[in-house]
């Protein structure tokens, strides 16, 4: 324990030991079953639903003294739920915390992939609304249960027939369901579709925790996840006109950033470890209120 | 010679049903069924409220379990199998493949929440396919034969009126080619004029895909139209049983005379 140490009469993370264990078992057979929803004993955590109770959990259980955390929101390290679960385990566990992705050892996020490719020694926490892709066309979970028990997924293709139908392109662009080593399809959770490719042959371990429904699910190292899709409209992911306003990358997720109310607004890179980085090194976008020195 | 082995692929039935009977709790629903059902043949099931007929189309379907007696189906290489030792996967596949149910009330047959296309092709993504065009261009097709517009395909089923739904219904369970068809009052709840539309598309449509079906209903009109052969339930049983034709000009039970007898003339 460093100096400063964890909150007195608390345990180490929050969670007792026992309540850790539970969700460790839980986490193995996760593993074992690439994509297959295991149920836990999820408990209150001193956030509400919806804010990342089950991820919060899942880092929990997983979190070493030794270990480095880092928490984004849709990819920032600066938004109100990434700095207080940032400051809750830096309170409860006392471990380590940086924005840096190559720093970290554990990763907790909402909807993004850091840009930065992970390694093998890093995890990947997910915070999950909704961990089942088939729920809003079939309601009953008895059904869907049995439906991931016989690998029927033809209804997931129905929800991207729709699509097309009404849309003319597959217009789902967060969620978008995936099948995990050839087996299960599973949600994501809300990452952007951008994401996807990124959790396909993955050298970090990818943990999902759901809180409120009392599922966790996970992709091993190097497991191979392929985005749903029909013959004759393959997956897309997203692509952008512009560069990103303040380090002029053309290869990240951007977020739209409205500036005033005459239509003036900034694209920027969601990964803010990302943007900062390539502004260090000297990259510059067209918005950043200085000369353009290193652009591509 | 032809003739003869036509007449011996003929005799093998499609559906067994051998002394099926189901209970719930104490009472006992329908018992003792046992009939053959032939690839081709429609068999009409008619009975007043309460007979035991939805129950037992139920159990023929694999929907419910029977308590007693045991229902075979020839499956598609022509062996015959208990639906009872089948495992539920497979039960389940057939159900998406070589069974069609359509149900009595459209809402329940159909997944309202996605368009009229979408409906035809769920079947068809069910069964791996993976090409929108297409799947769109088997779901147009099939909308041009059960008579619904083109333009509707992108329609939500609730924009529909009771037959159209009752006819996508139909539609959706079709594409894929089953070979065994059960129905549900499927004219229950329509108005007279889209019921004789609608008999009339079934009838063209059973013939000219040779399909066999059991269709249960309260409405002798439907099954004189549609039936070759005819079951008459009563308080679970079934008392008379023949060619549709005969049972209806000539019945022998007493309660298949009623019923003939009860029907109104216009």
């Amino acid at each position: 324990m460093t100096a400063t140490g964890p909150l007195p009469g608390y345990n180490f993370a929050y969670l007792n030991e026992q309540t850790k264990r539970m969700i460790r078992r839980a986490l193995l057979k996760a593993v074992a079953i690439p994509g297959y929803q295991v149920p836990f004993a999820s408990r209150e955590m001193p956030m509400p639903y919806g804010w990342g109770t089950g991820g919060m959990q899942v880092t929990a259980s997983i979190l070493m003294p030794d270990d480095t955390l880092k928490v984004i929101d849709q990819g920032a390290d600066d938004t109100t739920n990434a700095v207080s679960i940032r400051n809750f385990f830096a309170k409860t566990a006392a471990v380590e915390t940086t924005t840096a992705t190559a720093q970290a050892s554990v990763i907790q996020t909402r909807h993004r992939i850091p840009e930065e490719p992970l390694r093998e020694d890093q995890i990947l926490v997910y915070q999950v609304p909704i961990p089942e892709p088939l729920r809003f066309l079939e309601p009953r979970e008895t059904e869907t249960r049995k439906m991931h028990a016989l690998s029927e997924y033809g209804l997931m293709h129905v929800k991207l027939y729709e699509d097309i139908a009404r849309y003319g392109h597959i217009a789902t662009t967060y969620a978008y369901p995936v099948e995990v080593d050839g087996r299960y399809v599973m949600d994501p959770s809300p990452t952007p579709k951008f994401d996807n490719p990124k959790m396909d042959d993955c050298a970090a371990l990818q943990l999902f925790g759901a809180g409120r429904e009392k599922r966790i699910y996970a992709i091993p190292p190097y497991t191979k996840v392929i985005s749903l899709d029909f013959d004759d409209y393959p997956f897309e992911v997203q692509t952008w006109e512009e560069a990103c306003g303040l380090c002029g990358a053309r290869d990240s997720y951007l977020d739209e950033v409205i500036l005033d109310d005459r239509g003036g607004r900034l694209f920027c890179c969601s990964d803010t470890d990302f943007c900062e980085k390539r502004r260090a090194m000297g990259y510059r976008g067209a918005m950043s209120g200085e000369p353009q020195e290193a652009a591509e | 010679m032809s003739a003869l082995a036509a007449e011996t692929v003929e005799m093998t039935p499609i559906l067994a049903a051998r002394g099926v009977g189901h209970a719930y709790g104490d009472f006992l629903a329908c018992r003792d069924v046992s009939f053959d059902l032939y690839p081709g043949e429609v068999l009409g099931i008619v009975g007043e409220s309460g007979s035991g007929k939805t129950t037992l189309l139920k159990c023929l379907s694999g929907h419910l379990e029977p308590t007693e007696g045991e229902v075979g189906f020839a499956v598609r290489d022509g062996e015959m199998r208990l639906l009872g030792e089948m495992g539920e996967p497979e039960r389940r596949a057939l159900a998406r493949t070589d069974w069609a149910f359509v149900h009595q009330n459209p809402r329940d047959g159909l997944r309202m929440s996605v368009s009229a296309g979408a409906n035809i092709g769920e079947r068809l993504m069910a069964n791996g396919h993976r090409h929108y065009g297409n799947i769109r261009e088997a779901a147009l097709e099939w909308l041009a034969k059960v008579e619904i517009d083109a333009e509707r395909i992108d329609d939500l089923p609730r924009t529909f009126s009771g037959g159209m739904q009752q006819r996508l219904q139909i539609a959706r369970n079709l594409v894929t080619g089953p070979r065994l068809v059960f129905m549900d009052e499927p004219t229950g709840g329509l108005d007279v004029s889209v019921q004789a539309r609608l008999l009339d598309l079934l009838r063209g449509l059973v013939q000219r895909l040779g399909l066999s079906a059991i269709v249960v209903t309260h409405d002798l009109a439907v099954a004189r139209l549609l039936s070759t052969r005819l079951m008459v339930m009563q308080g679970g049983r079934v008392i008379e049983a023949g060619l549709t034709d005969q049972v209806l000009e000539d019945p022998q039970a007493p309660y298949s005379q009623l019923l003939v007898s009860s029907v109104l003339q216009v």
